[in-house]
């Protein structure tokens, strides 16, 4: 061999062995990639859902600057939707616009109030929002009711306009406008005015003042012609509730509808009043609220105007609602308590678009809290011990805090899901107008303040509802089927009867939820007798035929060979399927209720019914499971070793004592795995649940009804989530829930069946 | 005896053998029962004509296609509020569908027991339109725009029979302008429209990145005027073929004697159901089955055919297809060939195996999550950006999210078969392809992967199996009710990877279960389901004869 021939081949053999390196890397990166793939699922899931159990973030922006304008006192700071601009109102009627971050004024608006009247009282209803999210953006429009000293009252509007310049640039132009006209508002009393409320709406505006003592003068103007700029076409109705004893009134609340009214007196009492008739205002209820050593310190009205938020000054805080009573009353009762802060209640601020509020107490702690999930998310001492009040961001995600020493503090604050607490998804919760504490699904409505119901319960409780009634038809039929396909079917027969019934398998659920609702549902409401019969019947039937199989003549017997039982009982079957549903199940129904069982029950038992139920849902579920179970069940029957079989029979052991004391003990763990995988494929089958369930989150595990699942609820609900927010994060929660579930299940499975396989190999 | 045989246990392995017995039946009776529903829908009714009195009720004659008859019991009958005679149990019920008139449903249900004169009239005609439903009633004439032509009397067959032959001459005139519009709109006003999307994003780009060009900007604008201008032309030639289309009218008249007029132009098709012969019948049906299978559904989805929704599927499962088998073979080769096997690759190999029985679902919204919103929304807030207050492109669901969603679903299926395949290929074949020199990428390469193959195909087989009949997660990642455009079209790029697509199983769900009218789109519901069977049939037999002949191919080494 020459030098140079040498040196070609080492050159081949080099390029080679380059091609056997890269080849390694392009696997190890491939292979490595792929499963990394897999893995992402888990953890992207976690991702996602992990933000809903963070607490709330506060992030100081500026720290005590000089509070903008004269030296007044605030009546109300507003923030506009993204931060550019504030203002502030005060007492001597100005309003300054101010930068947030700096406290720089960059405008000045004057109320117009007539000569040597002051503002006395002041209230400041539920902001409503207007314009729409694509231009422009929302803005709030943000109502301050004034009562003045010579008993008279204005109603003040301020708002963001927001435009957009040609080069794109946000011009927020502010405006002060005054919705019941710029004449002041008579209420029938003189004296300066000490406590107001009001609310106002599209229909029309109810003011409630009082002078301090004794009478409430409850003015209501309504609106007749379309504008309700137009003073002129409003009609101005009055009256008036007068307390006995001249008793002292702390604070007045009306809520958004302008139908209930709230009044705090002395000694500690809430007064709840039904005022949607004026003329009859109506006391539904005397509430003594706090104690003895303590006083309510605060009382405000969660957005919604439902719920009131009572703080106390030993820094309790509670959430009170109307609720309807037994005899059909509304009554206050308290819906849950907040953990305590350390010392006095100084101001409650709720937030404007969700069910939360902001505190401040005396010794300067601010706190946010969560209503329905009942979650303190922030609770921070703020540096300036003197804070006094807090005003939120229409986002809230950011707060202005004021102190008393005349300072201003502006804080950003991240507080995305605070609607999410343990109890909150899996506890039994009580929602505003419930009666009682309950579980509930209910992620959405239309309206901007509804309170969404996060309750997983129902769900889960319907997830394994389904899956229940679905393994208990499924079970029983693919393991004896499995048993009989192992052990005594002629292996010509088998090698048949195990495809088929695995192309089941196949078969796309959507096609087994169709049938199962547009099929199945009518016909197992038609005839429900029949359905339950053939579960007992048919049995029964197969039983009784076998044992008139054995006493027929032996030649008419051997025409069949042993192990092609199941092909003699198919007709045998629908036979007895067929007479039940024409013959018997109609009988039945005919001659003892009254022609129909569903109606029977419904009327006769008071069961409620409903169409797509969870025997529906059982039989299509069924069918989809059972090829599941039949198949893994099989394969660890047929692989018992043969010779452990043929040592029992051969010991005398009958066919059946056989397979009761050596297949199925030997096999018993592959069993267990084929029914856990068959379980895990129900908990998470969606199309067959979405299509043949009505898809109602009730938690009642009555046959006869439907229910929502986990995958159900997510297929429907999100394509309609808003990316991010809390609802998006909570349905991935159960998606999570159902990967960590069925995860779970099939890897319990798993090590079975290879121990089971290893077990296998030694016998 | 008796207490011998229950003691024996037989009477357990004869209930074993029934439990066999019920499944079987449960699998072919489900077959069955989609495979008549689903081919029965073709099949041309008879229609009959009857007076149907109810007690009490006014008498009204009805005309119709006789779409089932059941038999019920009298208590649900007189649940519904009908009166019917106590000495009967049972009675039957037809259910017909006849015109739609205005907004009352086609279909409708009496029971046989009120019908009188029931009549199969042999000239009684079947419109089938274009838009509003079939038409049920007489023939008599036709007319063009210069006014009556021809009337057949109903008396004389002959001259029937000489109005169906120009009826059917109009018919073939109308299809051929018929097809010439949609030559125009599809391909030529679609390329426009294409065209002038792509001007409208370069238009955008220009203006985000603060083009200074004025020139780029005015090719655009002239472009675009061009575009209108053609447009415009095509349009008024559509406007002459129309009117052309619109000239003949066809009279008929219901059992009323109503007459009305029908614009050939709306009808795709007339039969005389009473009078066919069942080879007539069976040419018809194969017509409306291959009309089935090629058309495009029409008014919302609950007529017409269903080709998109074929063609959607079998293109997302390619998709799939080609990406999941490199991924997953690669990954097998990684587990079985190259990774240490210790503790670690038994974990990842469990879990691999499980992760084919997590719910699909689960899969979905990862795959909106990660797919559309976080990778799509990065690619589009990255090469895109001038798009963000127009539209999404890949950050919306779209048929290569939908892809790619079920290729991760699939994968577990394909490695886990795949390293089966592997692990049967026998050591020595290995050793003696080492030991020949040959390196380890080449001995995988043309030695064990060959041989593995069955195994991969298995694996493949499976994963197109799941993948074809998978709805769930598609409906949140790109699988819409209805998409616009198709994905594959004849714009470049030809394959659109940003467009929705329309699904067979999804379609089933959708006229199943969204559509108003659920009962007059249940039999197409069954028909699609028994495409979507086929479908899945067809593409589970292709691959099994494709792993067997492999398997043949190999056998011989294995041993």
């Amino acid at each position: 061999m020459s030098k140079s021939q040498f040196k070609l081949r080492s050159k081949r053999l080099s390029r080679r062995s380059i091609k056997d390196l890269m080849a390694k890397w392009i696997v190890k990166g491939g292979g490595l990639s792929a499963i990394v793939a897999i893995f992402l699922i888990f953890v992207y899931l976690s991702v996602e859902v992990a933000p809903i159990f963070f607490k709330a973030k506060q992030t100081p922006i500026a720290l005590a600057y000089p509070i903008p304008g004269d030296s007044s006192k605030t009546l109300s700071i507003s923030l506009e939707e993204r931060l550019a601009l504030a203002s502030r109102i005060t007492q001597s009627g100005n309003v300054y616009y101010f930068k947030p971050k700096t406290g720089a004024v960059t405008q000045r608006l004057k109320l117009t109030l007539p000569d040597k009247v002051n503002i006395s009282a002041y209230y400041k209803p539920e902001a409503t929002s207007n314009g729409n999210e694509d231009e422009g953006g929302k803005f709030n429009l943000e109502t301050l009711v004034l009562g003045l000293s010579n008993g008279q009252i204005l109603l003040a509007q301020t708002s963001y306009k927001v435009t957009f310049a040609k080069n794109g640039k946000r011009i927020i132009t502010p405006t002060l406008n005054y919705p019941a006209g710029n004449k002041l508002i008579s209420t029938g009393g003189q004296s300066p005015i000490k406590q107001i409320a009001g609310a106002l709406n599209s229909e029309g505006i109810t003011l409630v003042s009082s002078g301090g003592a004794g009478k409430l003068h409850i003015t209501r103007l309504e609106k007749s012609g379309s504008l309700m700029e137009d003073e002129s076409k409003m009609t101005i109705s009055t009256s008036e509730i007068t307390r006995p004893k001249n008793e002292k009134i702390q604070d007045i609340v009306l809520s958004k509808d302008q139908k209930s009214l709230y009044v705090l007196i002395a000694n500690n009492s809430l007064l709840y009043y039904d005022i949607s008739d004026l003329k009859k205002p109506l006391l539904l209820q005397t509430l003594p609220i706090g104690s003895e050593n303590e006083n309510v310190s605060q009382i405000k009205l969660l957005v919604g105007g439902i719920s009131l938020i009572v703080g106390t000054s030993s820094g309790k805080l509670s959430q009170w609602s109307p609720v309807r009573d037994g005899q059909n009353r509304k009554r206050l009762q308290k819906l849950r308590e907040f953990k305590t802060l350390t010392s006095s209640i100084i101001d409650i601020v709720p937030e404007y678009r969700r069910k939360g509020f902001l505190v401040i107490d005396r010794s300067g702690s601010l706190a946010i809290y969560y209503s329905t999930s009942n979650r303190l998310l922030l609770l921070n001492k703020l540096k300036q011990t003197d804070a006094s009040r807090v005003y939120v961001s229409p986002r809230s995600n950011a707060a202005l805090i004021e102190t008393r020493s005349g300072k201003l503090q502006f804080h950003k604050i991240k507080n995305e899901h605070p609607e999410i607490s343990w109890a909150a998804l899996w506890k039994k919760n009580w929602y505003e107008s419930y009666q009682k504490p309950e579980h509930v699904w209910q992620s959405s409505a239309s309206s901007d303040d509804f309170e969404p119901k996060f309750g997983l319960s129902p769900l889960a409780f319907g997830t394994l509802k389904a899956a229940f009634y679905a393994m208990l038809f499924a079970t029983p039929l693919a393991l004896l089927g499995a048993i009989y396909a192992a052990q005594f079917m002629a292996p010509r027969l088998r090698q048949v009867v195990k495809p088929s019934i695995e192309i089941m398998e196949a078969l796309p659920t959507v096609i087994i939820g169709f049938l199962a609702g547009l099929w199945l549902a009518p016909i197992v409401e038609g005839s429900l007798a029949a359905i339950i019969l053939m579960l007992l019947l048919i049995p029964i039937g197969v039983i009784a035929f076998g044992y008139y199989w054995q006493k027929l003549p032996i030649n008419i017997r051997s025409r069949i060979p042993d192990g092609w039982e199941s092909i003699i009982l198919v007709p045998i079957i629908l036979l007895v399927g067929w007479i039940i549903f024409t013959l018997i199940g109609p009988g039945i129904e005919n001659s003892f209720f009254n022609g129909s069982l569903t109606t029977w029950i419904q009327q006769e038992l008071g069961i409620p019914y409903s169409q797509k139920n969870a025997v529906v849902v059982g039989l299509a579920m069924g069918v989809a499971v059972i090829p599941t179970i039949f198949s893994i069940a099989e394969d660890a029957l047929f692989a018992v070793p043969k010779h452990l079989i043929q040592g029992s029979l051969a010991l005398g052991a009958t066919q059946w004592q056989t397979l009761k004391q050596v297949v199925l003990l030997t096999a018993s763990p592959g069993i267990f795995s084929a029914v856990m995988i068959g379980f895990g494929r129900a908990v998470g089958e969606t199309m067959i649940v979405l299509m043949a369930t009505g898809s109602t989150a009730i938690m009642d595990f009555s046959a006869l009804l439907g229910m929502r699942t986990f995958s159900a609820n997510i297929a429907t609900e999100i394509p309609e989530a808003e990316v991010g927010s809390t609802h998006y994060r909570v349905l991935f929660l159960t998606a999570l829930i159902l990967f960590i579930f069925t995860f779970f299940f099939n890897t319990i499975a798993e090590v079975v069946r290879q121990r089971l396989r290893r077990k296998y190999s030694t016998l | 005896m008796k207490q011998n045989w229950f003691k024996s246990g037989d009477p357990w392995i004869w209930l074993n053998a029934g439990a066999v017995a019920i499944s079987l039946i449960l699998v072919f009776g489900l077959l069955g029962l989609i495979a008549i529903n689903g081919f029965g829908i073709f099949w041309p009714k008879s229609v009959i004509t009857a007076k149907y009195q109810e007690p009490g009720g006014k008498g009204k004659q009805i005309l119709g296609e006789i779409h089932d008859i059941e038999t019920i019991s009298a208590l649900r009958i007189s649940e519904s509020g009908v009166q019917i005679p106590k000495h009967k149990d049972t009675f039957q019920r037809y259910l017909l569908k006849s015109t739609r008139v205005g907004t009352e449903l086609p279909f409708n249900r009496y029971l046989k027991y009120y019908l009188k004169e029931i009549k199969y009239p042999k000239n009684i005609v079947v419109v089938e339109r274009l838009s509003g439903g079939i038409f049920i009633g007489y023939l008599k004439g036709l007319k063009n725009s210069e006014g009556l032509k021809n009337s057949g009397r109903k008396s004389t067959a002959i001259s029937n029979k000489k109005l169906e032959k120009q009826i059917n001459k109009k018919l073939d005139r109308a299809w051929a302008l018929h097809k010439k519009i949609k030559v125009i709109e599809k391909n030529k006003i679609g390329r426009l429209n294409y065209r002038q999307e792509e001007l409208n994003l370069l238009k955008l780009k220009y203006q985000y990145y603060k083009e200074k060009d004025q020139k780029k900007y005015q090719t655009i604008e002239k472009e675009l005027v061009d575009i209108k201008i053609q447009y415009s032309r095509l349009q008024s030639e559509i406007g002459k073929l129309r009117s052309k289309i619109n000239r003949d009218v066809l009279l008929v008249s219901n059992h009323l004697r109503d007459k009305t007029e029908i614009p050939v132009a709306n009808i795709t098709r007339f039969y005389f159901p009473n009078r066919m012969s069942v080879f007539q019948k069976s040419g018809l049906y194969l017509q409306k089955f291959w009309e089935f299978i090629s058309d495009d559904p029409r008014e919302a989805n609950t007529e017409g055919g269903i080709f998109p929704a074929i063609m959607g599927t079998v293109t997302i499962v390619i998709l799939m297809a080609i990406l999941v088998t490199p991924l997953g073979v690669i990954a097998a080769i990684y587990l079985r060939e190259y990774a240490k096997q210790g503790l670690l690759t038994r974990i990842i190999r469990i879990s691999v195996n499980n992760l084919a029985g997590v719910p699909s679902i689960v899969y979905g919204v990862f795959g909106l999550g990660f797919f559309v919103y976080f990778i799509g929304g990065g690619i589009d807030s990255l090469f895109f950006p001038e798009r963000a207050s127009y539209k999404p492109t890949f950050g919306s669901p779209a048929l290569i999210w939908a892809s790619l969603t079920l290729a991760l679903l699939t994968l577990p299926v394909v490695i886990v078969s795949t390293e089966e395949g592997l692990s049967r290929v026998p050591r020595a074949i290995r050793e003696g392809s080492l030991a020949l020199g040959a390196t380890k990428a080449e001995t995988l390469w043309r030695t064990v992967l060959p041989m593995a193959s069955p195994g991969i195909m298995t694996g493949l087989i499976l994963a197109v199996a799941r993948a074809a009949g998978e709805v769930a997660p598609l409906m949140l990642v790109g699988v819409v009710k209805y998409s616009p455009s198709p994905p594959i079209d004849f714009n470049a790029p030809f394959i659109h990877f940003d467009r929705t697509i329309m699904h067979l199983g999804f379609h089933i769900y959708d006229v199943g279960f969204q559509s108003p009218n659920a009962e007059a789109a249940q039999p197409l519901v069954y028909a699609t389901a028994m495409i979507l069977v086929l479908v899945i049939v067809i593409l589970n037999l292709t691959a099994i004869s494709i792993r067997n002949r492999l398997r043949e191919r190999f056998r011989s080494l294995e041993n």
